[in-house]
């Protein structure tokens, strides 16, 4: 199930930094766009191989008259072979924008693609999908917004057809959930695709994909947990999910995906356990969770376990997501005692704070969790000092970042509050001094004040 | 990141939740100038929260990352072809012909070759379309069921499921509905999805000449079945030579054998009947009827030859189709006495087999594809 990746070639000596140049160059790309709000990334399949084998002609800009020639043919055609041929040569043309925006202006053009698309013949089905596939992939708008009419039979596809669902060919159910989770990052999508896909029997084959077992297959898993992550984080109706059992099964595939990280080196699990932690974090702060001992609530320990074993793994492999991690933890902490009390009971205070060090979000993740536990009361406090925390804590506090310094005297407040000797401990380890270091920070005065006067009056 | 090794044998370990430490608050926690209040965080899409982790995706996306998984390796088999009549795809592997014939052949209407994307569109075309009993119905109550599976709305009319559909569920107005039926008329493309590629000159309306052609681009189509109303006459196509199926072969033994010892002459009805299909150019072979006709009638028919008639040369005859196990077998409606008798011995040949079957269910695409 968690087969090892099988990368491309892993290249040696310079060519290696030439890809992390390279890489460096995309990321920094990818950052701008998505703060432009343009972060739409396309998965372009071109067939090199057969083209070539083809005899390599060239693509060539066609104009109105040869675009309605080829249509033509492919419709009406009386050879198969040459309604493909057909279609084959208007595909390569419309790897021209020219072509593009001749085709989309042309009337009933993309009504003959979507004919062609939803026809009998298979190959003719598959050239007329290249063709979509080639308009889609455009950069300009006017042209992929044309292919919108095929979104309707898309989803008809889609919710209709639930034996591809059931389909044994993994390309073919990767192809599907990489189409929805396009499909549901359109800008309508809250309003218009959303409600209709909740209202189809998708939510529940896409759970049902996401079943941790035998049949699990990593790139399919990948595409519908974005899928789902879309859903959820556009708050249309995740209480639906939540009675499709969606938190046990993303619960239960957490649980195997931490498995899977022990056995395994370098699977790609962190590309499912990204959206997947983040559709547990949002169905986490759905009303339907406040129903204490509900139906579908998520109250097993192991999860916690999980979590942190997937932490360890994120530290190694792309810290960048221990914040997502931790985000997760917070949910999971903040009003359940229960969970508090596994934190402790199973040792993982001293593990958070391995990870304060990492970066300044990190930092205030970790120490928001910590709140989360100390704000419980005496009995929580009790078992956090005494104990690393507190030099830790006088650690943070001289951090500087004013955040992590801000989020470090609500935790010293708690922790003196709840627990009077950990103050007398501050006070032994020179805590004072580094909280004057912050009397004249105008966002912390008022605090470190408090703290230096409930510290030298225990 | 030291993790505590019981950690591991805790997440091996059965579901379960700790027994919670008891709480008691203070007011005076988080009270000003403190502000710290435990609260679960949810993030917008958009949220700048959410960067690392969609760049990290559409990394993935663009290929920069090495793949998550290679394709696993398939095993693959000795070529074969599709057996499915008229559609000469080859594959290589059981999966890529799984998936072909599910989504190509599943779901196709025996009586006029649609193919639909699913079981429901299909029921819901033959209850409209070719149950003769929908239209009557459909005076009295509401019978055109909305096509988005889980709506449960039903209207009098096409043109009100379309509004519904349109407005409803926002599909686009220019949407492949049902076209209007014309009695009588051809098989006009059916439910939803499965449009004939003549949309340039689609205005909503249907020339049945038309929609016939993606029909028909399939082979040998099922007769229709004995005693349905619609002739077969109405599908003519120019240029294409009406395939009606009929399994002489299966008739001739029929004869025989239901006839038996009674008739003398047998050769002379073979004869008779020979000179009637010459008679008749629309009567054809197909050796898929024999093969169906093998297992019910037993090692007479074992010989499975179709009779040298010259008309069968002419005729595109599949040699290959012989991958249906479909039982049923009807004779075509044909304007002659003689067939009319053929039919009356076909009704008589099932009752003596006993093979009282229901035939529109079982012309409805149960058919399994075969393993090689």
């Amino acid at each position: 199930m968690w087969s090892g990746r099988q990368g491309r070639l892993r290249p040696v000596g310079c060519v290696v930094e030439e890809l992390r140049c390279r890489r460096r160059e995309r990321e920094a790309a990818l950052r701008k766009a998505r703060r432009e709000q343009q972060l739409i990334s396309k998965r372009l399949l071109r067939d090199d191989a057969s083209e070539e084998a083809e005899g390599g002609c060239v693509a060539m800009i066609l104009g109105e008259t040869e675009i309605q020639h080829f249509l033509r043919l492919a419709q009406q055609g009386t050879e198969e072979k040459e309604r493909e041929r057909a279609l084959v040569s208007l595909r390569r043309g419309l790897q021209h924008p020219e072509t593009q925006q001749t085709f989309i202006w042309l009337e009933g053009s993309m009504r003959t693609l979507v004919g062609l698309l939803t026809s009998n013949q298979a190959l003719l089905q598959l050239e007329a999908a290249r063709c979509l596939h080639e308009l889609s992939h455009s950069e300009q708008s006017a042209v992929a917004e044309a292919c919108l009419p095929a979104t309707s039979y898309l989803l008809t596809y889609l919710s209709g057809h639930s034996s591809d669902f059931i389909s044994p060919h993994l390309t073919v159910l990767e192809a599907l959930g990489y189409a929805l989770s396009q499909l549901l990052q359109v800008k309508e999508a809250p309003e218009m695709i959303i409600p209709s896909v909740l209202g189809s029997t998708l939510p529940e084959h896409i759970l049902r994909l996401l079943q941790p077992g035998p049949k699990l297959n990593l790139g399919v898993a990948v595409e519908f947990a974005w899928c789902l992550h879309y859903i959820i984080c556009s708050q249309v109706d995740n209480t639906l999910l939540i009675s499709h059992g969606g938190l046990s099964t993303l619960g239960l595939l957490l649980l195997d995906m931490a498995g899977a990280v022990q056995r395994t080196e370098d699977t790609g699990l962190e590309l499912l356990a990204c959206p997947v932690l983040r559709c547990l974090s949002n169905l986490l702060t759905e009303a339907a969770m406040e129903v204490v001992g509900g139906q579908n609530q998520l109250e097993d320990e192991r999860v916690v376990a999980a979590l942190f074993i997937l932490l360890q793994f994120f530290l190694q492999k792309q810290p960048s997501l221990l914040p997502e991690g931790l985000w997760f933890l917070n949910n999971l902490t903040a009003n359940s005692p229960s969970f508090c009390t596994s934190l402790l009971s199973m040792d993982l205070i001293e593990p958070l704070l391995q990870l304060l060090p990492v970066s300044n979000v990190v930092s205030i993740l970790v120490l928001t969790v910590l709140c989360n536990v100390a704000e419980k009361g005496p009995a929580y406090c009790q078992r956090l000092w005494p104990g690393p925390l507190l030099s830790c804590l006088i650690g943070t506090l001289a951090f500087p970042d004013i955040e992590v310094v801000g989020q470090s005297l609500e935790l010293l407040q708690l922790l003196f509050l709840y627990q009077p000797e950990a103050a007398k401990d501050f006070l032994q380890q020179s805590g004072l001094q580094v909280l004057e270091r912050h009397q004249e920070e105008a966002q912390l005065q008022d605090r470190v004040h408090a703290l230096q006067q409930t510290a030298l009056h225990q | 990141m030291q993790l505590p090794p019981a950690l591991h044998s805790r997440l091996a370990g059965g579901p379960g939740a700790a027994e919670p430490l008891p709480v008691e608050r203070d007011p005076a926690a988080g009270a000003p100038p403190f502000r710290f209040a435990a609260r679960r965080v949810r993030f917008p899409r958009e949220h700048e929260f959410f960067e690392d982790g969609d760049v990290l995706r559409h990394l993935y996306l663009q290929d920069v990352l090495t793949q998550v998984t290679e394709a696993p390796e398939r095993p693959r088999v000795p070529e074969f072809t599709c057996q499915v009549a008229g559609c000469c795809q080859v594959f290589d592997s059981l999966e890529d012909y799984e998936h072909h014939y599910h989504t190509l052949h599943r779901n196709v209407c025996s009586f006029c070759r649609r193919a639909f994307p699913s079981v429901h569109l299909l029921d819901v075309h033959i209850l409209e379309w070719h149950d003769s009993l929908f239209q009557i119905l459909s005076e009295r109550q509401d019978m055109y069921q909305c096509l988005v599976e889980g709506c449960a709305e039903k209207f009098k009319t096409s043109k009100d499921r379309k509004d519904h559909l349109v407005r409803c569920h926002l599909y686009p107005a220019d949407f492949r509905f049902d076209k209007p039926k014309k009695s009588r008329g051809p098989a006009t493309p059916g439910a939803a999805v499965r449009a004939s590629a003549e949309a340039p000159r689609d205005d909503g309306e249907q020339s049945g000449g038309d929609a016939m052609e993606v029909c028909s681009e399939h082979a040998a189509s099922l007769p229709e079945p004995v005693g349905e109303r619609r002739t077969s006459s109405h599908r003519s196509v120019p240029g294409i030579l009406l395939r009606q199926v009929v399994s002489v072969c299966f008739v001739r033994r029929m004869l025989g054998w239901a006839l038996g010892s009674s008739l003398p002459e047998r050769r002379e009805l073979e004869c008779w009947l020979q000179q009637e299909l010459r008679a008749r150019p629309v009567l054809f072979l197909s050796s898929h009827f024999v093969s169906c006709a093998r297992p019910v009638l037993g090692p007479e028919a074992q010989e499975g030859k179709a009779p040298s008639l010259p008309l069968h040369r002419g005729l595109n005859w599949d040699g290959r189709n012989v991958g249906c196990r479909c039982r049923s077998y009807d004779l075509l409606i044909c304007f002659s006495i003689a067939n009319c008798v053929l039919i009356g011995l076909n009704l008589f040949s099932s009752l003596i087999l006993g093979r009282t079957q229901d035939r529109r269910k079982e012309i409805a695409n149960k058919c399994k594809p075969i393993r090689r």
